[in-house]
């Protein structure tokens, strides 16, 4: 038991708060430094954690010494610990980036608004209760439409707004699902609904599923709930795209994986048709989002649709969960490859879009050439989201395949191919305007890029690629998943 | 980690690190670039060649290592993968030559310099791959690492072609991973082992274990040209020679067949797939390929066109030789591998020469070439008559065994395939020959860029390679016999896989 004051739980939330409220004081543009810095703290607390779980298995802490229900539980799992460590990488890098990209001192209130994202999911992924988990669950919503908002422009402005309003109603239908568990069962603390939920489920608890499940899809995107994403995503500055893209909403999956996974296993069981409805829609998205990327006329768009496309697959696993330790792993090795290629992806196009002065795909073809290393990087990132191999995507597709095939639900794997063919009809969209020889008029004069933006780009996707090759600690943590 | 299994790990590494080091070179360090071109594709060579005397004297070479729970990245150096290794090496460090002197001045030699290593980079992970999970892996990075050399020329022409070829081997390299997942999940494994994968063999479905093998060699066919998925060989002509060169016979055709070899051979085992059946429909496809890709070459009146089709004939020999049951068979088609590929980089390299010196892109423009450029046209002839299989050359070598194999397993109509093949080769071949030997050359070359100079027709980095080529072409059949020539090494493999089935 590692000394109190130096929990690595603890500091993880405290941490981002803390950042939050620095870098908020001094005024906005500022702060930058402060946030970095704490981001490497936060990135050492997280290894710290999983190698500790890795060591000992899940982790507890009660804050303030308070035992459950008066107090408030933090419980941290391989799964947990995976995805705080993707969270803080991933923030790390972005931080790297934003600090150059918003050089021009467009940053307004970014810092102090990513902070608050950052407590947020930190706090989202250690919860142990449901309404805690609300509560971070509406922290993480605001500070990203807020996020959204920052750039002060009109499209944005009307993004956010979309996007306030499905992020409202979805923790709103959260609560209220939390407030008829806590009505049947008397508790909100995960592990000890867990034990309660039984055959026969009261209605009121069916009913808290559906809502629970509806908003968290809903803030998830999955289709057809995704259409506040794509103009949320595709308007924001780059390294908010990145950011909510590649994390926020896998925040929100994360949790619908921990509720299905946990206190509504049981109700799961007594309905296992209950698991095609997000695989349905997740095949959906897949092929939705994949033709609306390779129809998008703007290079974010594309992405933003990508997105879209590739949540579906984080919800095939759904039905596949019979065939063993596949699912998860799929699940997972996607979430993570996808997160990493996804930020990859967005800060490129950012760095590609302020050289060339024009954010339509085919302006992609006069600059490319003169941005060797950030294109190489938004192609590391397509390698990983066509999930071709060794990339992560790759790996988590084969798993995926392998699980389909082991427990018979062989569409699910044609599914997955026929979205992996389509996403390379978009990206090769992007890449093959890269080698065309351009004629003269689209001559630019080279605008020097600061390292950093094209550096943090390529280091993100060479990670998506690696998981490919260098999965195995991933698997070893969710060895240790105490559902 | 010992010396066998870091040697294996030190060919592909031979030419990934010069590969990932040009892409940072700036575009005016021509030496650097030259020199890790160089060394790299002479380390591979001699890296090579330490393998082949281990193998020869019964080292075995493998390594390890796990991407996921019961997943593995198996490479090992057997004879099989030293008889595509050394065939890929040697050409790798001519066609190196050859593209120095062919892209001189040319744009973007730092990216295509990089991609080309790469691209040999894969083709070794391909010729070493332990399982068709490894398999897979190299298998999909040859066609990333190949666009680019594809479409590098950047215009709407080279971008079809580009798009065309990745249509289809993206096409082809899903269909090969569901095939390659389905075994793996009743397998467990996908190792590839002498005489094939026998307990589930025994134990599968036969009609899984059909589908699947349609799946895996739908998937490779891509790449291999088998009809009807050859379509984008010929499109993939735009790119300029040495890519030609890379395409046709030092990597993707190759890496094609060569899986089509360890399909056969090492996951179903020749026994297994006889018995279920396989052999004899796929010895059927490659039939009909032979003779549909001899018979569209007759019509092409582009040169490198005509040529594209007679790859899409001749690799389908291999084919053909690891579908007829019984010894001759597999050692002709494996001979062929190797043949084939010296045959055809000669004639590459020969087209580019004619392109290049004096803008010939048509066999109508090629009169009287045999005065102008003599000895690239002594070697085009080489080349070509090796493809019709004349006395003295590879092609004579490999397709006595052909024939012989053809017999063997009784199967009388791939005899006459072959030879009508030969004929159909001798009509699209002899008059090329006829015009640049026998023909008076016109007044005006249409684009001659590079005068001759005394015997030097041409620059010596595009004259060199394909007459060492072409030597390479009688050499393998005068020393047919020798202990290292590919036809030995075929019989070493052949003598394997029919005496002396795994335990």
């Amino acid at each position: 038991m590692p000394d109190d004051l130096f929990d690595p739980l603890v500091w993880l939330i405290l941490l981002p708060i803390l950042w939050a409220v620095l870098t908020f004081l001094p005024g906005p543009g500022r702060g930058a430094v402060v946030a970095i810095v704490s981001l490497c703290l936060q990135l050492g607390c997280a290894v710290r954690l999983t190698a500790d779980i890795i060591a000992h298995g899940a982790r507890t802490h009660l804050a303030g010494g308070w035992p459950a229900p008066l107090g408030i539980p933090l419980a941290a799992d391989g799964l947990a610990a995976a995805m705080l460590v993707l969270t803080q990488a991933v923030g790390l890098a972005v931080a790297l980036y934003a600090r150059s990209y918003f050089r021009d001192g467009s940053s307004l209130w970014f810092w102090p608004l990513t902070g608050f994202l950052f407590a947020g999911m930190n706090g989202l992924f250690l919860s142990g209760d449901l309404f805690n988990l609300y509560v971070t669950l509406e922290l993480v919503g605001l500070a990203a439409v807020g996020l959204v908002a920052n750039g002060g422009k009109a499209e944005q402005a009307a993004a956010a707004l979309r996007y306030l309003m499905a992020s409202l109603i979805g923790s709103g239908a959260y609560l209220f699902g939390v407030a008829l568990v806590y009505g049947a069962c008397g508790t909100v603390a995960l592990d000890h609904l867990a034990g309660m939920i039984s055959a026969p489920v009261p209605p009121a608890l069916w009913l808290a599923f559906a809502l629970m499940a509806a908003g968290l899809l809903l803030k998830t995107a999955l289709f057809p709930l995704h259409y506040w994403l794509p103009p949320a995503h595709g308007d924001a500055p780059a390294p908010v795209s990145a950011l909510l893209s590649a994390l926020v909403v896998k925040a929100s999956f994360y949790l619908f994986l921990r509720l299905w996974l946990g206190p509504f296993a049981c109700l799961v069981a007594l309905a296992p048709m209950l698991a095609w409805l997000p695989a349905l829609l997740g095949s959906a998205a897949v092929l939705y989002g994949s033709w609306m990327a390779i129809r998008a006329e703007r290079l974010k768009m594309l992405i933003a649709y990508s997105t879209v496309a590739q949540l579906g697959y984080l919800f095939l696993i759904f039905p596949v969960f019979g065939g063993g330790a596949l699912a998860l792993q799929a699940g997972l090795l996607h979430a993570t490859a996808h997160g990493t290629a996804k930020a990859a992806m967005f800060i490129a196009a950012g760095t590609l879009i302020r050289v060339g002065e024009n954010d339509s795909v085919r302006g992609m073809a006069g600059v490319a050439n003169q941005l060797p290393v950030t294109l190489f990087a938004f192609a590391l990132a397509g390698v990983s989201l066509m999930g071709l191999p060794p990339s992560g995507g790759f790996l988590a597709k084969w798993l995926l395949i392998d699980a389909a095939l082991s427990s018979g639900q062989l569409w699910i794997a044609v599914v997955a191919i026929t979205g992996g063919l389509l996403a390379s009809v978009y990206i090769f969209r992007v890449l093959h305007l890269a080698f065309r020889v351009p004629d003269g008029r689209e001559e630019l004069r080279p605008r020097p890029v600061p390292a950093a933006m094209e550096w943090t780009a390529l280091l993100l996707a060479t990670a998506s690629v690696g998981l490919g090759l260098f999965a195995m600690p991933l698997f070893a943590l969710l060895e240790r998943v105490g559902t | 980690m010992t010396v066998n299994e870091l040697l294996p790990l030190a060919v592909i590494a031979s030419s990934l690190i010069p590969g990932l080091i040009i892409f940072t070179l700036p575009e005016r360090q021509v030496a650097v670039r030259t020199t890790l071109n160089l060394a790299g594709a002479v380390t591979k060579i001699l890296l090579t060649g330490l393998l082949l005397i281990g193998v020869v004297s019964g080292e075995s070479f493998a390594v390890r290592y796990t991407v996921a729970p019961g997943l593995e990245l198996v490479f090992k150096a057997d004879a099989l993968a030293l008889l595509f290794v050394s065939l890929s090496a040697t050409l790798w460090l001519f066609t190196t030559l050859y593209a120095i002197g062919y892209l001189e001045q040319a744009p973007h030699r730092s990216r295509f310099f990089g991609f080309f290593s790469l691209c040999v980079t894969a083709t070794m992970g391909i010729a070493m791959a332990g399982n068709l999970f490894t398999f897979f892996i190299f298998y999909e990075l040859l066609t990333l690492t190949t666009f680019p050399l594809i479409v590098h020329r950047g215009n709407a022409k080279a971008l079809r072609g580009g798009t065309v070829y990745l249509g289809y081997t993206l096409g082809g390299g899903a269909v090969l991973l569901v095939g390659i997942v389905w075994l793996h999940h009743l397998a467990g494994q996908t190792d590839f082992v002498q005489g094939g994968m026998t307990a589930l063999l025994d134990s599968a479905p036969r009609l899984h274990l059909q589908a699947i093998f349609l799946l895996l060699i739908a998937g490779v066919g891509v790449k291999a040209a088998l009809v009807p998925l050859h379509g984008w060989l010929p499109q993939a002509m735009v790119a300029p020679a040495p890519v030609s060169a890379l395409l046709h016979a030092v990597a993707v055709v190759k890496a094609g067949a060569f899986g089509v070899v360890r399909i056969v051979y090492e996951i179903y085992g020749i026994e297994s797939a006889r018995n279920l059946d396989l052999l004899a429909p796929l010895a059927m496809v490659a039939g009909v390929t032979i003779l549909w890709g001899s018979g569209r070459a007759l019509f092409q009146d582009d040169l490198k066109k005509r040529l594209a089709f007679s790859t899409v004939s001749q690799v389908s020999y291999i084919v053909l030789g690891v579908a007829l049951f019984g010894m001759a068979g597999t050692v002709g088609g494996l001979a062929h591998l190797v043949h084939q590929g010296v045959m055809k980089i000669t004639l590459f390299f020969c087209a580019g020469n004619y392109a290049e010196s004096l803008g010939i892109h048509k066999v109508s423009e090629m009169n009287g070439g045999g005065r102008r450029m003599p000895l690239t046209s002594l070697a085009f002839a080489i080349g070509a008559l090796g493809m019709m299989g004349a006395p003295m050359t590879a092609g004579a070598v490999s397709k006595a065994w052909l024939n012989q194999g053809a017999m063997d397993a009784g199967m009388d109509w791939a005899v006459w395939v072959l030879t009508g093949s030969s004929l159909l080769n001798a009509a699209y071949f002899l008059p090329i020959l006829y015009r640049l030997w026998l023909r008076p050359a016109p007044a005006e070359w249409p684009h001659e860029r590079i005068p001759a100079r005394g015997w030097r027709e041409t620059d010596w980095l595009l004259l060199l390679p394909p007459l060492a080529t072409a030597g390479t072409v009688l050499l393998a059949s005068l020393f047919a016999d020798a202990a290292i020539s590919p036809l030995s090494l075929a019989r070493l493999i052949g003598r394997m896989e029919y005496l002396e089935p795994s335990p």
